[in-house]
C-alpha cells in the first residue's frame, strides 16, 4: 500500500516541477536558474510541515512522493555546473549559497509551523 | 583574425542548456507534445520516487543519524543527470521524450531536495552541527563533482 503513495505522489510532484520551472523562467531574463530555486524552497517549506505534523500516510504521500519529487537534486546540481563551464561563476556560487540557505529557512519555518499545527 | 585573449572563458560544452527540463524560456512544445512530455514526467517522477523509497527502505536511518539514503541517492541522480545530457544532446537529438522521461522525471523524482533540507535542519535540531555541516557541504560538493564526472566519462565514451 505505501509504495501506492509514494507513486501518486511522486506522478504528480514532477509535472508539477515541471509546469513551475517552464512558468517561472519565461518571467525572467537572468542566468539564474529561478525555477527550480522556486520548486525546491517551496517543497522543503512544505516537507517540513508535513514531516512536523503529518500521520504516517499523509507524510509518505505528500512528503515522500509529492514533495521529494517536486523538489530536485540533480537539476540544482547540472545548473549550477553548467553555469560555472559557461564562465557565470558568480551566478553559480549565487544559486548554491541562494538554494541552501532559502532551502534550510524554509524548511525549518515548515516545520515550526507543522509543530504549531 | 581577432588577437587571441589569455583570459577567455572556455566552456567544454557550447550549446548545451543551464537547466536541463526546460532549455529555453520560450521553449513550451506544441499542445499535443506537451501534452505527451507532462504524461512521460508524470509517469518518470512516479517511478523515479519509487526507486528513491526503495533505497531509503533499504538503508534506514535513526532521526538524528547521517541520512546515507538521500546522500546516495541524490549523488547518483547527478552523475546520471551528466551522463543523460551528454547521451541526449549527442546522440539522440530528435528524441523529444527521452529527457522529459528520464531527466526530468525519473531523475527529478529520484532526487529530492526537500528531504536533504529537512534532515539536514534535522541534524541541527538534534544538536549534531558537525554532522549537519558535513551532510550539507558533502552531499553539495559530491553531487557537483558527480555531475562533471558523468558529463566527462559520457564524453569520453561517445566522442
Amino acid at each position: 500500500m505505501t509504495f501506492l503513495l509514494v507513486l501518486l505522489g511522486g506522478a504528480v510532484g514532477a509535472p508539477a516541477r515541471y509546469l513551475t520551472d517552464l512558468a517561472v523562467q519565461r518571467r525572467h531574463d537572468t542566468a539564474l536558474p529561478w525555477g527550480t530555486w522556486t520548486v525546491n524552497v517551496v517543497g522543503s517549506f512544505a516537507l517540513g510541515v508535513v514531516a512536523a505534523s503529518g500521520p504516517g500516510w499523509l507524510v509518505t504521500l505528500a512528503g515522500t512522493g509529492f514533495c521529494g519529487a517536486l523538489t530536485t537534486f540533480s537539476t540544482f546540481g547540472y545548473e549550477t555546473v553548467r553555469l560555472t563551464e559557461e564562465g557565470e561563476t558568480a551566478a553559480a556560487v549565487a544559486n548554491v549559497v541562494g538554494s541552501l540557505v532559502a532551502g534550510l529557512t524554509a524548511a525549518a519555518l515548515g516545520w515550526v509551523l507543522g509543530s504549531a499545527l | 583574425m581577432p588577437p587571441h585573449d589569455p583570459h577567455e572563458h572556455h566552456d567544454p560544452y557550447p550549446g548545451f542548456p543551464v537547466d536541463p527540463d526546460v532549455t529555453r524560456a520560450a521553449d513550451v512544445p506544441p499542445p499535443r507534445l506537451h501534452t505527451q512530455v507532462l504524461a512521460v514526467v508524470a509517469a518518470g517522477g512516479a517511478l523515479g520516487a519509487l526507486a528513491r523509497w526503495a533505497v531509503a527502505e533499504a538503508l534506514p536511518h535513526a532521526s538524528g543519524s547521517f541520512p546515507w539514503a538521500t546522500l546516495l541517492t541524490n549523488v547518483l541522480g547527478c552523475f546520471l543527470i551528466g551522463v543523460l545530457m551528454v547521451l541526449v544532446i549527442e546522440r539522440l537529438p530528435d528524441q523529444r521524450l527521452v529527457r522529459p522521461f528520464l531527466g526530468t522525471g525519473i531523475l527529478g523524482g529520484f532526487t529530492t531536495f526537500s528531504t536533504y533540507a529537512v534532515d539536514t535542519r534535522t541534524l541541527l535540531a538534534a544538536d549534531r552541527p558537525v554532522l549537519a555541516a558535513a551532510y550539507l557541504f558533502g552531499t553539495l560538493v559530491v553531487g557537483l563533482l558527480a555531475v562533471v564526472a558523468g558529463l566527462r566519462l559520457t564524453e569520453r565514451v561517445v566522442r
